[in-house]
């Protein structure tokens, strides 16, 4: 089951982010994952958060965009992700952008997979023996 | 309901109205002549005396008024009778140099105010209705002229001024306005206000808008029928002519009726000076036709316009123009190529974009830079850059197609785009050409 990531609009200037970012954790939310691309003109943030709805509420004057993304928990160690990418390597799945952070526990992992057939991906992935996280997952997972 | 706010003239044949002209063109060019030096003096210079003109069609012998002799003038140099006659000043915002002052008589603000109560009644006004003005009130010309038209219609009238927008919507919903008169930006904006607010278009009582003072497009116009529920009417003037109400739309929205009985419109190639003929663009040039405090003769308002006497299914008689397709004074000329604020918006709107955008040109290393800063909307808002810039892409070739040069886009975030409650500021030139 995907996950939701949270992606909102940053103007590209000095202290955008920050106010953003204080936004978010002035509403009590936990960001437990985030990366941001940037254009010339613009950035885009991209983040897993403890609570959606409290986290829109909070950028109520910025745009912010729901998206289903793929989140899998993998073991720490090299050649972890390699065996990912491989299983939708195989079947010809298409990679959007990817971000990957450790968890909270030691030797957790975690990557979040922005692919072009979420549901495909999710179903190889299951079928190769690496489940996807649920959003409930993640509160468990994440809010520890 | 009155379908005219003064019948007899507004549907005159158009031989009475070219009696009228001539009848009255006479007594101005006399009267021009005999009190203000300055004009006297042009006239001089050119040859023609007052005896030369016998109607309308010597109008053409006379010199011209341009922006500067107004300028060089200030402030009493255009003059046409005592001060002690004239009863109130008005003034352009004096953006673009030295302000030009405006004098009116009684019988100027009368004249003027009725040909704003045209327009109202056009727009479908009648004493019945609750007209909100919210035009700038003071040396600008707009809120007095609609305030003045629409106490001459017998609508109540909500002399609200611009900006404070939480107080317009406020009683507009608590007092039923029917009838809003302000600038096309101020008329989105608020419009985007009331949604932000959580009103739909049919929440309000508006049945109609007349919105003047700055150039905007027909997209433009149907994004504010949409967004307030209304029928969104063109009025157009200037300062100098009085204020608005020179000309404005009837329901055909097919252009505006030039009030003719009081202003006379002749359209000139800008560059030679020379008189063209109906139906071909040019500079619009309006000589008054009664007036007393500051009556001008062949005063060039830089607007590039066509003029149309196709019969009007509203029964109006009068010479309709074009909504001006950019001022003289609007127009950039950017890397050799002329272009309109005007153009940029109709792409904007076309694309889904709103209308609130800025554009920036500068020079660097002899080469012009265009810039267009233009605000993203939550629907085009994706979290992959390839869409965004996909976006972005669509946009500047849409801009090129209808320009012939491309702009480079920025989008920035929604309503960060400073809003403007009288004239919006939409060009920025850096270079210094001057």
């Amino acid at each position: 089951m995907a996950i939701t990531q949270l992606s909102a609009f940053l103007e590209n200037a000095p202290g955008t982010l920050c106010d953003t970012v204080a936004a978010i954790t002035d509403a009590g939310v936990n960001i437990r994952a985030l990366s941001v691309a940037d254009t010339k003109d613009f950035g885009i943030l991209r983040m897993i958060v403890s609570d959606i709805e409290k986290t829109k509420t909070a950028l109520a004057d910025t745009m912010v965009k729901e998206t289903p993304v793929i989140a899998v928990r993998m073991n720490d160690t090299a050649g972890a992700l390699k065996k990912i990418l491989n299983i939708l390597k195989a079947e010809g799945v298409n990679i959007e952008y990817v971000y990957a952070f450790t968890g909270s526990e030691l030797g957790d992992a975690y990557v979040v997979l922005r692919v072009d057939e979420t549901e495909k991906a999710e179903e190889i992935l299951a079928k190769n023996g690496t489940p996807t996280l649920s959003d409930e997952d993640i509160k468990q997972f994440l809010n520890k | 309901m009155k379908r005219y706010y003064q019948p007899e003239i507004e549907t005159a044949s158009r031989e009475e109205i070219l009696k009228i002209q001539n009848e009255k063109i006479v007594k101005q060019v006399r009267y021009v002549y005999d009190n203000v030096p300055y004009y006297r003096n042009l006239m001089d210079k050119k040859g023609v005396t007052p005896d030369d003109i016998k109607s309308v069609d010597d109008i053409k012998k006379l010199p011209f008024l341009t922006k500067d002799d107004l300028r060089e003038a200030y402030p009493y140099g255009l003059l046409g009778t005592d001060l002690k006659n004239c009863v109130r000043i008005h003034s352009t915002s004096g953006t673009t140099g030295k302000r030009v002052v405006a004098f009116y008589t009684q019988h100027d603000i009368d004249l003027w105010e009725d040909c704003c109560a045209r327009a109202i009644v056009a727009a479908g006004g009648s004493d019945e209705d609750v007209c909100q003005v919210c035009y700038g009130y003071g040396l600008f010309t707009g809120g007095s002229g609609l305030h003045g038209g629409s106490h001459k219609v017998g609508c109540l009238t909500l002399p609200m001024s611009s900006g404070n927008t939480d107080r317009q919507i406020q009683f507009m919903m608590d007092l039923g306005s029917t009838i809003i008169c302000c600038t096309p930006s101020y008329a989105a904006y608020i419009g985007e206000s009331l949604a932000e607010k959580g009103y739909k278009p049919e929440d309000n009582k508006l049945k109609a808008g007349i919105f003047g003072a700055e150039p905007w497009t027909e997209e433009m116009r149907r994004e504010i029928e949409k967004s307030l529920g209304i029928k969104a009417y063109d009025i157009y003037g200037l300062t100098e002519t009085s204020g608005p109400g020179v000309a404005f739309e009837c329901e055909e929205q097919t252009g505006m009726h030039i009030n003719e009985d009081h202003f006379y419109a002749e359209i000139i190639d800008p560059d030679t000076g020379e008189v063209l003929p109906e139906g071909e663009k040019g500079e619009l040039v309006f000589t008054s036709l009664d007036k007393e405090g500051f009556p001008l003769l062949r005063y060039r308002t830089k607007d590039i316009c066509i003029l149309s006497r196709k019969p009007c299914s509203c029964g109006r008689t009068h010479v309709k123009m074009s909504k001006p397709f950019g001022r003289s004074d609007d127009m950039m000329i950017i890397r050799g190529v002329n272009v309109f604020p005007s153009q940029i918006e109709a792409v904007l709107l076309n694309e889904g974009y709103p209308p609130n955008y800025q554009i920036v040109v500068d020079r660097v290393n002899n080469t012009d830079t265009f810039d267009i800063y233009v605000e993203s909307t939550p629907e085009m808002f994706s979290d992959k850059v390839s869409d965004m810039q996909a976006g972005e892409d669509k946009l500047k070739l849409a801009m090129r197609s209808m320009l012939g040069i491309g702009p480079k886009i920025h989008l920035v975030a929604p309503k960060t785009i400073q809003r403007s409650e009288g004239k919006a500021v939409r060009v920025i030139d850096k270079r210094k050409l001057h």
